[in-house]
């Protein structure tokens, strides 16, 4: 006798405790089987993009801030360097130096709160999430050395940065960096080679390279995927033409390779800002630049960096007021979540969860 | 007028019932006095439970915020002892919600009906010398039948709520809890084989060598089985909260949500009671004539802080690999288990059908060879088969050529 089933649809989200902010999924299940997914963003739309058109280019940095709210240097950074090119600004070599450091030191931050929440996802009780967010405080920490905020920091400004680390900035990074690595190793200790975490995470939700290219996927999804492309090698921008490190590749393509990424790149980032400290040399942090920039009518440029979760750019148009023309940001979650449906379908809602973890999405970048 | 219990009564056993009885039967007629006896005991037990809950749920939480370097609750009462009872204020007055799509008669019967078994589990266990409620001849039995209830009540619950998170959390909780019954009573087995009997107290007398060490597998089956049944990480599938947010309970509020809540940590406190009593021989100690109680509860809480130190480590596993795992990891276990162990009483026995403490010693060895061996064995097959067939990743640090 065959029992008479039928599909349910259920939304996950905009209430959800891991949607990752107000994300909504509308999924199809067969029993506990994904069968069908739409899913439908726009609850955190703030209309970033059109603000922009209202405000001169130093103001918009502060917008930049609440794009990905958990590496806001990144985005700052990213601006700054749109507006340097529409503008033709040179950076000083100082400044370069501390955005690639704050830039690096962000990535570790955000990239912990990705591990953090997707074990979080996988069902743990919060420990891992703890053991990553400990870490992440003191670099929130450091950030409040810098320029007095800890998530909207606006450190990076059109032609430099806001002001130059204070003098006990460097001891109280060095004694971070000191402790960073057994406290890091914790947690690797704890997950990495977990048997429950391979079960839950080995061999689901593949993303094959043709499927991540042709979604325009970047970052560390896309590099878990087997390509290692990372615009900090590709075309290096601030100090990291002259950084040594290593761009982390997996081949799977599946949840536990993204999260494997993700660890091995907090190292490389580690690497970096200790190669920042060795090279950085004392002098100025801007450049001298006018209270209100007014780029040439008629200007484009694309400011690109690889941020913590791919490809951040923004492509500013100047008609030669003190605002731009058009500010299109081209951020890195919204593209990862064009693969979605590739990723859910087939899956257990179980699976569903933790490969959105895995995909470190942060609303208020897809929403904008 | 006197009132004696009657040698045959099933209470005649129970030394606070009699005294009750005796010291009320002095006042009252004893028809009265036996039930106002009844109703003292059944206070003081759901009472103690509740209670016990609370204090476990404190006990949790400081816990696991060690774990987690925190602090964990620390603002009302001495190292925060009182928050139990904050939040049980909270909940009390907060507005009690009933769906409106919602069974509502099955809707309230639910939290009763959940906290039924974890009082009715304790009836039968003793706690100290001559101190079980009942001291039934069937005492085994009847803890797994009462103990089955919860699963009707989460299937209640999941239904009557009309909520979709409830019903996923129900199916899975109701699919958890029978297959790990199996494995669960099959472990039992073999405890009830070398004691010689089902009753809880003849048990905990026949443990001259705990049967943690007689019965190394079916305790570690009994303690998986356990977990599962708890709905406690790295079993908590029925009320995942990252998944299906708190499953079958979602849309329970104010103090119905106590009651579930409190009857969650309740549960783990009587399953340790029932472990204890049945492979940590119970109350006996040394000077268990007068400080039985203290042993108890220094097991419970050994056993507790167990459940506390798994449920912070580890990941959940999903719905298909939980089965799995009771299916072709703890079944055959529990099974081999119980062959070896009437093996072993059928050749150790004497002639009376009795087993004296140096067979168990003997069994203990023996059967501590044969659950590492099956340990190693089994944990490499389930390993190949709850893995998916894909190869593993070959990852690699590379430096792509700058261009």
């Amino acid at each position: 006798m065959s029992i008479r089933t039928e599909p349910m649809t259920v939304n996950i989200g905009p209430q959800h405790p891991s949607t990752h902010g107000v994300f909504r999924l509308r999924v199809t299940f067969d029993g506990e089987e994904i069968i069908e997914v739409e899913p439908i963003f726009g609850y955190l739309h703030r209309g970033t993009e059109k603000l922009a058109e209202e405000r001169n280019y130093t103001q918009i940095v502060t917008l930049t801030d609440r794009l990905d709210y958990v590496s806001s240097m990144i985005n700052n950074q990213a601006y700054c360097l749109a507006v340097e090119q529409l503008m033709g600004l040179e950076v000083p070599q100082r400044a370069k130096y501390l955005r690639t450091l704050t830039a690096e030191l962000q990535r570790v931050a955000s990239h912990l709160m990705g591990i953090g929440f997707f074990l979080q996802d996988l069902g743990t009780l919060g420990t891992p999430l703890m053991y990553a967010f400990r870490s992440r405080e003191k670099i929130l920490d450091l950030f409040e050395m810098l320029c007095g905020a800890r998530i909207t920091l606006s450190y990076s400004r059109p032609g430099g940065v806001f002001f130059d680390a204070p003098e006990d900035f460097w001891p109280a990074l060095d004694q971070f960096l000191a402790d960073f690595h057994s406290e890091f190793q914790e947690l690797e200790q704890l997950v990495l080679e977990n048997e429950i975490v391979m079960v839950r995470t080995r061999g689901v939700s593949l993303l094959p390279l043709d499927v991540a290219i042709n979604g325009s996927v970047s970052g560390p999804t896309l590099r878990a995927s087997g390509l290692g492309w990372d615009w900090r090698k590709m075309a290096p921008y601030d100090a990291y033409d002259r950084m040594e490190f290593d761009v982390p590749v997996a081949t799977g393509g599946d949840n536990y390779d993204r999260f494997w990424v993700r660890i091995q790149e907090i190292h490389q980032s580690i690497r970096i800002v200790r190669q920042c400290i060795q090279q950085i040399e004392p002098g100025p942090t801007r450049a001298d630049v006018p209270l209100v920039l007014r780029p040439e009518p008629g200007a484009e440029a694309y400011g690109r960096v690889e941020a913590s979760k791919g490809e951040l750019g923004f492509y500013l148009v100047s008609d030669g007021g003190i605002s731009p023309y058009r500010c299109k940001i081209r951020s890195p979650s919204l593209m990862n979540l064009t693969v979605i449906e590739h990723l859910l379908v087939g899956w257990r809602l179980a699976d569903m969860i933790v490969t959105l973890g895995s995909l470190d999405i942060n609303l208020g970048e897809v929403d904008r | 007028m006197d009132c004696v219990l009657a040698p045959d009564n099933i209470l005649h056993d129970t030394l606070l019932f009699r005294v009750i009885y005796e010291w009320v039967g002095q006042l009252l007629p004893c028809g009265l006095s036996y039930a106002v006896a009844g109703i003292a005991i059944m206070l003081l037990l759901v009472n103690g439970v509740l209670l016990g809950a609370g204090g476990f749920s404190w006990l949790e939480r400081r816990l696991i915020g060690r774990f987690q370097n925190r602090v964990g609750p620390n603002r009302w009462g001495p190292f925060g002892a009182l928050q139990p009872m904050a939040d049980l204020f909270k909940l009390l007055f907060k507005e009690d919600l009933v769906p409106r799509g919602a069974d509502r008669i099955v809707f309230t019967i639910v939290p009763v009906a959940m906290m039924a078994p974890v009082v009715l589990m304790m009836a039968v266990v003793p706690f100290a010398k001559d101190t079980a409620l009942a001291n039934l001849n069937v005492g085994v039995l009847y803890v797994l039948a009462v103990t089955s209830i919860t699963s009707i009540a989460i299937f209640m619950a999941g239904w009557a709520s009309d909520n979709r998170y409830a019903l996923f959390g129900a199916s899975r909780g109701v699919a958890v809890l029978i297959s790990y019954e199996v494995p669960v009573v099959m472990s039992l087995l073999g405890v009830v084989l070398v004691a010689g009997s089902m009753a809880l107290d003849d048990i905990v007398s026949a443990q001259t060598v705990p049967f943690l060490l007689v019965q190394p597998m079916a305790f570690f089956v009994f303690l998986a089985g356990t977990s599962a049944e708890l709905n406690r990480t790295p079993f908590d599938l029925a009320e995942a909260e990252s998944e299906i947010i708190a499953g079958y309970h979602i849309e329970y509020s104010g103090v119905k949500f106590a009651l579930i809540q409190a009857t969650e940590f309740g549960a783990v406190l009587t399953s340790s009671a029932v472990m204890v009593t049945l492979f940590l021989s119970g109350w006996s100690g040394p000077f268990s004539d007068y400080l039985g109680w203290a042993w108890f509860l220094l097991k419970i809480g050994v056993l507790a802080f167990i459940f506390s130190w798994v449920r912070a480590t580890f990941p959940r596993l999903r719905i298909d690999q939980l089965l799995a795992f009771a299916w072709k990891f703890l079944l055959p276990l529990s099974i081999i288990n119980l062959f070896a162990t009437a093996l072993e009483v059928y050749f150790l026995r004497n002639d009376a059908g009795m087993l004296t403490t140096n067979d168990l010693w003997l069994m203990a060895g023996i059967n501590f060879g044969v659950a590492f061996a099956c340990l190693l064995t089994f944990g490499t097959l389930i390993q190949d088969k709850v893995r998916p067939a894909k190869s593993l990743t070959a990852a690699s640090l590379s430096s792509p050529e700058v261009g």
